[in-house]
């Protein structure tokens, strides 16, 4: 089991390492060097000479490993370097931005989650078939929706048409209705898929049936026994689904203007502020990494019956 | 991505409905597709309008029988930019789908076929590549290769090597272990020429069901870089930059970030179809 632990944990870092590495030739090694983007600016009338200057001040000029070295082992430290286009360290602009992200995310994992289970269920038990169908097509439709297009409908439709969510001066509240529902959509819809699928495999289980044949009723049922055993391959997705959740972060905040890792990482890409952009990229590389070795660990006390096998599979 | 993971667990039906409703979803799919094809190669047959150039005194007017969709701000009929538009998207989304189906296959086929310690390598490089979300690697790659059309083809392509070659190799170790395919060694078939001759076509099948699914991801994708301002151009009409530049016009014109949106979602929409249709038939 220690062992076995050991060896999930060491693989992880690996991958982490690998990341690490792939992202640092990428993006640190190869040209689009954001220092020279906003130093050669005119504006900044600045000489060559000073421009180098600055470079050593950067630690642009030492060579390649030794900035591999200095870049790992200040990235194990928890030191992401400088954004060059904000000149403040990426800690500080992670810092400030990481809040608003959070209660974003949170918040719309939370009502996904309740909206797949609620179509799940739907689906599950809905006595007429085309209704059953609507339901279960459902979350295909929601997969082909460009999540950005979403945003901007929605706010056309209950901002502007009926003016049910105020534009200006929301209250907190007002102000991230919209947005949490636009993330949730593209995470409701492969949760609710995989959980349709899987509540209805394990329907077909004989202990489903011994349960309504002692005649508890079809909900009872689904909820006191299908589920649990249903939450398993929910659960192997979480790490998808935290992507996911980061991915859909930058196109919200885009369309919302909320100030945010999303918009920090989209003015990122804009200005070629490497740095800031490695360190999100790590970062949501470790989240990734963590989220699947907490459920390949929680996996046997959900589903004790893997206690046995485990480590069985890599 | 997430589309890898639910395509590898094969749905079952749950549908009874009759084969004759399911042929017409087919067959609105594959007309989607012709069309929008169709507009890629020749736009001017389907629109009189041109797709750059606007009209004077003729700006963002609702949709009426001159202009089906709508003009936009500069007197643009809505439905001939998402026309001329359509060929960004379609060629955008042939190239991702091709380097990554190309990449993919061809690494997958490597590492699945030859095994051992190489086999290991090439699966860790893929883990790397699955625990970066898809959006942020498109960037990171875009940061590099920098804006357009064509970069932006190829950050989403290269994003969707790593799952190609899981799924090609899973294909392959299934398919080895079949006894056509061992009798191929047994009398003394070549290794490259087993795996051309018999590993290779029986995972085909698998491989453009997903192709077709990616096709529809990489439609999304590029539309959403479109709309964060990394593709084409303005006045370049492409699907994600049409519906970027209609939001300035959310109050007065819905028609400028409506239609452009309905056109990726129904494009989407029929590529998901052809591919659930390819993996029953495969």
């Amino acid at each position: 089991m220690t062992r076995n632990l050991l060896n999930r944990i060491g693989q992880a870092a690996i991958v982490l390492l690998l990341a690490f590495t792939a992202s640092f030739l990428l993006l640190q090694a190869l040209p689009g060097d954001a220092l020279l983007i906003k130093y050669q600016n005119p504006e900044m009338g600045l000489s060559p000479e000073q421009i180098a200057e600055i470079r050593v001040l950067y630690g642009a000029d030492a060579p390649i490993w030794a900035q591999y070295g200095n870049t790992l082992w200040n990235f194990l430290q928890g030191s992401f370097g400088y954004s060059v286009q904000a000149g403040v360290p990426v800690n500080t602009l992670l810092a400030t931005n990481l809040p608003p992200t959070l209660r974003l995310a949170s918040l719309g994992l939370v009502f996904a989650i309740l909206l797949a289970g609620l179509i799940a269920f739907a689906a599950t038990l809905a006595p007429f078939a085309w209704l059953r169908n609507l339901l279960v097509s459902l979350p295909a439709l929601l997969v082909s929706v460009p999540v950005f297009w979403l945003g901007i409908m929605l706010i056309q439709i209950f901002s502007f048409r009926f003016r049910l969510v105020p534009i200006i001066n929301p209250s907190e509240f007002q102000s991230l209705i919209l947005p949490v529902a636009t993330l949730a959509v593209p995470i409701t819809a492969p949760l609710a898929q995989i959980l349709i699928r899987s509540l209805d495999e394990v329907q077909t289980q004989p202990f489903v049936a011994v349960a309504r044949a002692k005649g508890a009723s079809k909900l009872w049922v689904l909820w006191r026994h299908v589920l649990r055993n249903a939450l398993l391959p929910v659960l192997t997705i979480a790490g998808v689904l935290f992507g996911e959740l980061l991915a859909g972060a930058v196109v919200t905040e885009t369309v919302f203007g909320i100030n945010g890792i999303g918009r920090v990482t989209e003015q990122a890409v804009s200005n070629q502020d490497t740095a800031v952009l490695q360190a999100i990229v790590i970062l949501a590389a470790l989240g990734f990494v963590v989220i699947n070795l907490l459920v390949d660990l929680a996996a046997p006390f959900i589903d004790p019956r893997l206690k046995r096998s485990i480590g069985a599979t890599a | 991505m997430s589309s890898l993971d639910l395509f590898v667990a094969r749905p079952r039906r749950l549908t009874l409905r009759g084969l004759r409703s399911i042929d017409l979803t087919l067959v609105l799919a594959w007309a989607i597709i012709a069309i929008v094809a169709a507009w890629a190669v020749a736009p001017g047959l389907f629109t009189p309008h041109s797709g750059t150039i606007g009209i004077a005194g003729n700006q963002l007017k609702a949709p009426d029988a001159a202009h089906w969709l709508g003009t936009d701000e500069i007197g643009r009929d809505v439905l001939a930019r998402i026309i001329y538009g359509s060929v960004n998207s379609l060629s955008g989304a042939i190239v991702a789908v091709a380097v990554g189906l190309v990449g993919g296959t061809a690494l997958g086929l490597f590492a699945g076929a030859i095994g051992g310690k190489i086999d290991d390598i090439i699966m860790r490089l893929v883990d790397v590549m699955l625990s970066i979300p898809g959006l942020l690697l498109q960037l990171s790659i875009i940061i590099i290769l920098g804006f357009g059309t064509i970069n932006v083809a190829a950050a989403v392509g290269v994003t969707t090597v790593a799952s190609f070659a899981r799924l090609m190799r899973s294909e392959v170790i299934r398919v080895r272990r079949a006894d056509y395919v061992e009798a191929a060694f047994g009398s003394g078939g070549r290794f490259s020429a087993v795996l051309w001759r018999h590993v290779l076509p029986n995972s085909l099948g698998t491989i453009i069901s997903y192709a077709a699914l990616q096709f529809g991801t990489a439609i999304l994708a590029i539309s959403t870089l479109g709309f964060l301002g990394y593709g084409a151009p303005p006045p370049i009409p492409e699907w994600g930059l049409l519906i970027s530049e209609g939001r300035k016009y959310l109050t007065s014109a819905w028609w400028l970030t409506a239609f452009p949106g309905l056109a990726v979602i129904l494009v989407v929409l029929a590529a998901n179809r052809i591919s659930q249709s390819l993996r029953r038939t495969s």
